[in-house]
């Protein structure tokens, strides 16, 4: 879209840039307040953390291990939230629309849910990082804690495209169930609580289906604890799960702008 | 889609600055808009009436830009209406719509002012608005007219020429409602130009310089308040004669006639050649009764009137 020089609008960088902030500081309130949100995602990671990695550790890798899917079943509720809950909800309040009429520029928008989604995220993994070294006695080269914080926080990527095809399909009324639905059992069964090696081995199998599955694949081989599947095959399925998301989200959207 | 520099401001219309030229819109088979024209100028308040599903809401998402044009053309200060250029320009309040209830008056304000490059100061938007008093308030805590009016005061933010003010008073109590008419005022006082859908022909008196009255997805009057009030029928006839129901319809002037008991019930806007005719056609006319209606009344025959044209 091309935009008339000397209409006297044309926004600066400096502009631009206080929009993302501004829309980001939004979003990072809205979500802060509301406890629906805060208290899952914050203190849930942290709390079963404390039981199985901390208070019943069975093996001395268990906290280790932990560490690592934790941190991935830490990232996942922000991603969904903000999108899927938020942006349900603001589709059926008009308040989406309305900003669409504004000049605020689609990039904000997303930008400001991807970045609540890192800060969240980046405060559960920080949390549970504290926690794998003092009181659960995790050792880790200095580079592994960084890669480990990095892989986690990447994997924001994937589940916010999830989220935004549940926002753009599901009523506000219902997201927040269905959001609980999809990442619930998908935690579960992608070995974040239980390491996967301890399911029957019909279950070892579906557990390739989920993205979650990779992502804690990814952050196990930081830590040399993966099932041993090639990095190629995590990324090629963590890359096409976020395309596939995009494109039911895309679709979703035409639904709605179409009366 | 590309804006010419220079062509902003200046358009087809001359001294439009929002138009709608032989728009067609339809949702599958459903008409919303059926070849509608609409102008609006420079520095007025332009009402535009007409019942629910009369097509306002379409054509004002037209002019937004937030549809897709299907048939005719829609220009904004002589550019696509969703272009970025315009955007700046103009504001909108949409119809039922709200802000996430978490975050407080102020820092709704503080967030669309972001949006654009020079807009109004914040303190300057809750004046206008009134909301200086709950500007810590969240906007899940404010009532019906409260909410009405920080929706108002977002579509003021960007300091805009143009405003877009989708059914603002709907839904909210008498009081409410005239708090409401006194900042849309101020704001034409201050000389932006403004479109106000409304289905109450008071509302569209109280506060426009030119009322489009639409009706099945046309414009079927257009004029000051004034013009559509005259055009609308004013008078209703009570009396008891032997003159047939529909020999009454089609008398000159006659807008609406039911049979009410003994009574007949005639709507029409000149009282006078109605009865001079009933009155010539039967002398044992009595009963006799002339009083005023309602402008809601008044404005129902309006519509009634067109749509029987349409079917003749």
């Amino acid at each position: 879209m091309a935009v008339a020089a000397g209409a006297g609008a044309r926004p600066g960088l400096a502009h631009r840039a206080r929009v993302y902030v501004m829309e980001t500081r939004a979003q990072c309130l809205t979500v802060a307040r509301t406890p629906a949100f805060t208290v899952p995602t914050l203190i849930f990671p942290l709390m079963f953390y404390v039981f199985f990695g901390v208070v019943m550790a069975f093996t001395p890798t268990t906290p280790t291990y932990l560490l690592a899917t934790y941190g991935v079943f830490g990232i996942i509720p922000p991603s969904l939230f903000g999108f899927g809950v938020g942006l349900a909800t603001e589709r059926e309040s008009g308040a989406l629309l309305l900003k669409q009429t504004t000049p605020m520029p689609v990039g904000a928008y997303l930008f400001a849910r991807v970045a609540m989604a890192l800060l969240f995220g980046a405060a559960v993994v920080l949390g549970l990082f504290l926690l794998g070294a003092t009181a659960a006695g995790v050792a880790l080269y200095r580079w592994q804690w960084f890669a480990l914080a990095g892989v986690v926080l990447a994997g924001v990527v994937p589940f916010c495209a999830l989220g935004l095809a549940i926002g753009a399909w599901v009523r506000a009324q219902a997201a927040v169930a269905i959001v609980n639905l999809v990442y619930l059992p998908m935690a579960f069964l992608s070995g974040l609580w239980v390491p996967v090696w301890v399911f029957p081995s019909f279950l070892q199998e579906l557990a390739v289906v989920f993205p979650a599955y990779h992502l804690a694949q990814l952050a196990l081989k930081v830590i040399a604890m993966d099932e041993g599947q090639p990095v190629v095959l995590h990324l090629a399925v963590l890359g096409a799960c976020t395309v596939a998301f995009l494109i039911v989200a895309s679709f979703g959207f035409r639904r709605v702008s179409a009366p | 889609m590309t804006v010419a520099s220079g062509a902003a401001g200046q358009n087809a219309c001359g001294e439009c600055v929002a138009e709608l030229a032989g728009v067609h819109h339809r949702y599958g088979d459903v008409v919303a808009l059926d070849g509608m024209d609409l102008g609006v100028r420079a520095g007025e308040v332009l009402a535009v009436l007409g019942p629910n599903g009369a097509g306002k809401t379409t054509a004002i998402a037209l002019l937004l830009g937030s549809l897709p044009v299907q048939r005719g053309e829609v220009r904004v200060f002589g550019c696509e209406p969703g272009a970025a250029a315009v955007r700046f320009r103009r504001g909108a309040m949409l119809q039922a719509s709200g802000v996430p209830n978490t975050l407080t008056v102020s820092e709704h304000l503080e967030l669309f002012s972001s949006y654009y490059p020079a807009p109004l100061p914040v303190s300057q938007l809750l004046a206008v608005a009134g909301l200086e008093d709950v500007a810590s308030r969240r906007f899940a805590r404010l009532s019906g007219g409260q909410k009405q009016r920080v929706m108002f005061a977002l579509a003021l933010a960007g300091d805009p020429e143009l405003v877009f003010l989708d059914e603002p008073t709907t839904g909210l109590d008498v009081e409410a409602r005239r708090s409401l008419w006194r900042e849309i005022r101020a704001m034409k006082a201050a000389g932006r130009t403004a479109v106000l859908t409304t289905h109450y022909l008071e509302e569209a008196d109280a506060l426009a310089d030119r009322i489009a009255v639409v009706h099945r997805g046309r414009v079927v009057a257009e004029g000051t308040p004034a013009q559509i009030k005259s055009r609308a029928a004013d008078r209703r006839i009570l009396c008891v004669t032997r003159v047939d129901l529909d020999e009454v319809a089609v008398l000159p002037g006659v807008a609406r006639v039911e049979r009410n008991g003994r009574h007949l019930e005639i709507l029409a806007a000149r009282p006078e050649d109605v009865l001079r005719i009933l009155l010539a056609r039967d002398p044992d006319l009595h009963d006799l009764q002339v009083t005023g209606v309602g402008l809601e009344d008044a404005f129902l025959t309006l519509i009634r009137g067109d749509g029987r044209q349409e079917e003749a």
